[in-house]
């Protein structure tokens, strides 16, 4: 079984909707150490595992949550779906999939963008959704990056985009790749108009998701062990014929490579953004048409 | 003469050896010459009919043949005095890309291309095409380069990807990748981008965000590899001929989607059976774009860019 698929189910169990439904008082082990741990304690705790600090998957909802301020979250491009361009079909056809994802993932499509503000700082800002389709881009995915890039020019304050995606979605074929080339577009005009984007990258962030926007960050941060790479480490491992050392692709791999700016706890996250936004500022508006 | 010769232009092949084979037992005789000549089109004519109905994997085969002209080919055909600038100035010099200046019709331009091995030995030396980090960011300055110039900068592309190694990935792939895409959205010279073999994923396009973008007549772009696609959608690998016909990649596809602006038509039988003609159809559709685009001021260029692929996805609302 593919690994994005085994992701997905895994993520499924943990969607808003079934959370609701399980009961008080059930355990949750922790992946890493083996920790176990009330369940409701742990999605007090961001899903951050109180003994290792384990950061286990975290449903798109809650991370909205917990990263803008109270009650400021405004979502918007709600009325977004995925068509079937290609009229696309493997063992079963997109439109299914599709279907499907919209009735179990939580989210309507991989992405959710809006305003709100982040430790006070008024943001244009997007989330992945991994559990929808394992957060592959295809057309609505890319447009509301773009639609993130281009709110935050329109307000002239800050974007900051959480990226989790396996990478583009095969079943919109050229369409999806074609996505990759108009969001780095348009963080291109973000850039220039001296407003600052923030990337954060979650585990996994890979292919043409990270091939783009997410390493085309003023500032890239990283949750604790998050892997990010442009091939997934099993292609890499049947190009090489070897295997990979310990905690290749990992965020502290990145660090070291010169990647990342930092490794940031979800715990502290909200905050620290909110202190970088402050810290790097935006440059004063211009009466000019925003730069090209 | 081919290296190899594919299922479908065996029969082709064939009937050409047998020509060639009567023509020289033939002797220059007047009868036989007539005979000769009758032949000669009805395998022009086998050759048209049976490359008309390609199948989409078919393509795909023709795209990665390893008798294809490559960039340096093309370079060698439509330009001349080619100046090869080698070098990314932070860590090596990838030659899976090449790029330099030279002229084409009466301009300086700045050509940038993938470019694939002939046999083992170069192939080693060429990476088989697919690029590490240096080779995008040797593209990325050979860009600003020609910007600072204002020459228009023409693209080739023809790799199966970005290369997925252990070293590419240390030196930032991702970021090699998506910095040349957001380079390419706000150059201010004319760019053009011809997919001359395979345009395979992020390592294709990372030299693909062009004012236009133009495609050899046999030429495939996709977001993954058949193959690839097919060991993770269908869990078999072997599925590579149901998903290049799924993933919608000939260039013809491409036109109906409304990414490809020009098909170029190609030799009959592919453009390794007739560089000459290929190249010359290539030069003439790049002297016509270049024209159009060198008429556009800068800010006009930009703007008329980002709407470009501003507008390409496929949306539906509720």
């Amino acid at each position: 079984m593919a690994w994005w698929r085994r992701k997905k189910q895994q993520l499924e169990t943990q969607t808003p909707e079934e959370k609701v439904s399980v009961p008080k008082g059930v355990w949750s082990k922790c992946e890493a150490c083996g920790e176990i741990t009330y369940t409701e304690e742990l999605i007090a705790n961001l899903r951050v595992c109180p003994v290792c600090g384990h950061h286990a998957p975290m449903p798109t909802a809650e991370r909205i949550e917990a990263m803008l301020d109270e009650g400021t979250w405004e979502e918007h491009d709600t009325d977004l779906r995925s068509g079937d361009p290609l009229s696309f079909a493997d063992q079963k056809p997109y439109s299914q999939r599709l279907e499907k994802a919209l009735r179990t993932a939580g989210p309507r499509d991989a992405f959710r963008s809006g305003v709100g503000t982040m430790a006070g700082v008024p943001v244009s800002v997007g989330f992945f959704a991994f559990e929808f389709m394992g957060g592959s881009m295809g057309s609505v995915v890319g447009e509301k990056v773009t639609c993130v890039f281009e709110r935050a020019l329109e307000l002239h304050r800050p974007a900051v985009v959480f990226s989790a995606s396996g990478g583009a979605r095969m079943q919109e074929g050229v369409l999806s790749l074609m996505q990759m080339a108009k969001t780095s577009a348009a963080r291109g005009r973000l850039r220039a108009a001296g407003l600052p984007y923030i990337s954060v990258v979650l585990h996994p962030t890979t292919g043409g998701v990270a091939a783009s926007f997410a390493t085309l960050g003023d500032l890239i941060i990283a949750e604790p062990k998050a892997l990010v790479g442009f091939a997934g480490p099993r292609v890499i491992m049947q190009t090489i014929g070897q295997e990979l050392p310990k905690g290749f692709q990992r965020a502290e791999f990145l660090l070291e490579h010169g990647m990342v700016d930092r490794i940031v706890s979800r715990l502290e996250m909200r905050e620290q953004l909110g202190l970088m936004l402050q810290l790097l500022g935006t440059k004063p508006k211009t009466d000019q048409p925003a730069a090209q | 003469m081919s290296t190899k010769v594919l299922e479908f232009e065996r029969p082709i092949v064939e009937l050409e050896g047998k020509i060639k084979e009567l023509k020289h037992l033939s002797g220059g005789s007047r009868e036989m010459a007539q005979e000769i000549e009758r032949l000669e089109e009805k395998a022009r004519q086998l050759q048209k009919e049976r490359f008309a109905s390609l199948t989409p994997w078919e393509q795909v085969q023709l795209a990665k043949h390893p008798d294809r002209p490559y960039t340096l080919d093309y370079i060698g055909e439509i330009t001349t005095d080619f100046m090869e600038l080698r070098g990314d100035r932070a860590f090596a010099d990838d030659p899976a890309i090449v790029g330099g200046l030279c002229r084409f019709d009466g301009r300086t331009v700045m050509i940038i291309g993938h470019q694939k091995g002939r046999n083992t030995k170069e192939n080693l030396y060429r990476n088989f095409g697919m690029a590490r980090p240096e080779g995008y960011r040797k593209a990325q300055r050979l860009m600003r380069l020609a910007e600072q110039f204002g020459h228009p900068i023409l693209c080739f592309i023809d790799t199966a990807g970005a290369y997925p190694g252990l070293g590419a990935e240390e030196r930032g792939q991702s970021e090699a990748i998506a910095s040349s895409l957001e380079l390419l959205a706000r150059l201010t010279v004319p760019t053009i981008s011809v997919v001359i073999g395979e345009g395979g994923s992020g390592g294709a396009l990372a030299i693909g965000l062009t004012d236009r973008i133009l495609m050899l007549e046999h030429a495939v772009y996709s977001v993954i590899s058949p193959r690839g696609c097919a060991s993770i959608l269908w869990k078999d690998p072997e599925a590579e001929q149901t998903a290049a016909a799924q993933l919608k990649m000939t260039s013809h596809d491409l036109q109906s989607l409304g990414i490809c602006d020009e098909i170029i038509p190609e030799a009959v039988g592919g453009a390794h059976r007739g560089l000459t003609s290929t190249a010359a159809a290539l030069a003439e559709a790049l002297r016509k774009h270049i024209d159009e685009l060198c008429a556009l001021d800068a800010d006009a260029l930009v703007a008329q860019r980002y709407e470009k692929y501003r507008r390409i996805g496929h949306l539906e609302r509720e």
